[in-house]
């Protein structure tokens, strides 16, 4: 089980697990209670490249449809299939089962300028206003 | 501007979106949960941000069948009518019920409009002797829709002793008006909707909304039927799979009736009538683009403005579009150039610089199963 405690989050609302020199990208449970009725996920394909601040693919709900966007450059080493085919998935399990891909980053990345836990919560507290 | 229930629609946990300036609810639960619980059980919906429009008069008629493009004359009492109001160029100003009682008429028009509408009334009321109230911030207006609302309707209408005939025999697109016990207005009921399921919609003073709604759910607690609460969200993609026109999607001032394939509220022999003319000239203009609906592969929506191609050419654009929680796929509807609109016609929209085929497909997407 992943605690969502140890991953930092960008203000986009995703999340970034890194382990060695991969860094794991998802979508945090408050972004997906907001968008609720989620149809399709479109992520990129393995080999392709990822830019800070980029986005990467797109997620599409019955209202509308939000960006995916990376949090560090690097090459993407894995892709979550099973999300694209079955977005509940994504719903039930937002920080681990739903991850959507893995990044090889590219030397030097660090996602320290990402927020931590507690800054992200106190960001999604504001934005319920 | 908020209806009697706004703050029922936040204690029930809905999220609050501005629509025409008003602050309604889009969904209390998802949008595809409250889609499903109208098809198979009921739905309760607050209507009350539409516009509705009194009239009163022993010269109400005239100015009535001259701004409309249906015809009112031939109308029973309790009867209601489709129709559309047209401007002299036959554009639509606004899709409209109108309904007709004793010396009386009421028209509900989109909560859009209703500023726009009330205007035109006015403005071509030809001096007649005529009342026009504008009764939409004294008076709201809920719907239960589904295939347990006339169960549910019936419940309530003997729970709240209403003096109306069997509901189950009251035919479908008309209205009873009756004065209640603990009210001082008429409550009217009627067998309408804007969702392809059966149901009634109920208008009573704004005072007696809130205790009407809980009354509702908590007699189809009772009654075993599931019903809940139902926002925007849910009556969006009900309307679209029911093919029905939302205004400032399929229907717009520069849309005439005849292109939106609403040929049938259009009664041209009736007489005179604001815009006949220009539709006259419209209906036989073949380069005029015409309503149709599109079932589209994958899993990508086509949304309002996507361009739609034939061999790269561009020959129309979406309307509307959503995912269709019934039929499990991406839906839309569209106008496109008549040589593209035979039901099986194969087309390329453009889904933010991805093309998809998108078919041409008979509406509406969905029809209830007759019981």
């Amino acid at each position: 089980m992943v605690d969502p405690k140890t991953l930092r989050y960008a203000a986009t609302h995703e999340w970034a697990r890194v382990e060695g020199d991969t860094c794991t990208i998802g979508i945090s449970k408050f972004a997906v209670d907001q968008l609720t009725d989620l149809i399709y996920v479109e992520l990129p394909d393995v080999g392709d490249n990822v830019f800070a601040g980029e986005t990467f693919g797109e997620i599409e709900s019955v209202k509308a449809v939000g960006e995916l966007y990376s949090p560090v450059n690097g090459e993407v080493t894995g892709v979550n299939e099973k999300i694209v085919n079955d977005p509940s998935i994504l719903s039930a399990d937002p920080y681990d089962k739903g991850w959507m891909i893995k990044i090889k980053m590219e030397p030097g990345s660090k996602v320290d300028h990402l927020l931590t836990y507690e800054q992200y919560e106190k960001q999604i507290a504001s934005e319920q206003h | 501007m908020r209806t009697p229930l706004y703050d029922w629609h936040v204690a029930h946990g809905a999220r609050i979106v501005d629509f025409a300036g008003w602050d309604m609810p889009i969904q209390y639960s998802t949008i595809i949960e409250e889609h499903h619980t109208v098809r198979k059980h009921a739905g309760l919906f607050d209507i009350s941000h539409m516009g509705r429009l009194w009239f009163e008069g022993p010269d109400a008629v005239e100015p009535l069948q001259s701004v409309i493009t249906n015809d009112v004359k031939t109308m029973k009492l309790g009867q209601v009518r489709y129709s559309l109001v047209c401007n002299e160029k036959g554009g639509i100003l606004d899709d409209v019920l109108v309904y007709r009682f004793d010396q009386a008429w009421m028209m509900v028009v989109n909560a859009s409009n209703r500023e726009k509408i009330v205007g035109w009334l006015e403005s071509h009321r030809k001096l007649k002797n005529l009342l026009i109230e504008d009764m939409t911030r004294k008076r709201g207006m809920i719907a239960i829709q589904g295939p347990a609302a006339l169960r549910l309707s019936t419940e309530l209408a003997k729970a709240k002793s209403w003096p109306v005939p069997d509901l189950a025999a009251m035919k479908y697109y008309f209205s009873v008006l009756f004065a209640s016990a603990g009210t001082t207005s008429p409550v009217i009921v009627s067998r309408t909707g804007y969702t392809g399921e059966d149901g009634f919609e109920i208008i009573v003073e704004n005072s007696n909304l809130v205790e009407l709604c809980d009354q509702v759910l908590s007699l189809a607690k009772r009654l075993g039927i599931a019903a809940t609460p139902c926002g925007l969200g849910a009556r969006d993609t009900l309307r679209l799979e029911a093919g029905m026109p939302l205004y400032g999607h399929e229907l717009s001032e520069e849309i005439d009736p005849f292109q939106a394939e609403l040929a049938w509220a259009v009664k041209m022999e009736k007489g005179p009538f604001i815009g006949r003319e220009a539709l006259h000239t419209r209906q036989q203009d073949a380069t005029l683009p015409h309503r149709v609906g599109l079932e589209i592969e994958g899993k990508r929506i086509a949304r309002e403005g996507a361009s739609l191609l034939s061999q790269g050419k561009p020959v129309g654009r979406v309307c509307s579009g959503t995912f269709s929680p019934t039929l499990e796929k991406a839906i839309a509807m569209a106008y496109v150039q008549c040589d593209f609109t035979a039901p099986g016609t194969q087309l390329e929209v453009d889904i933010r610089g991805k093309t998809a085929t998108a078919r041409v497909m008979p509406l509406p997407f969905y029809t209830r199963k007759k019981t």
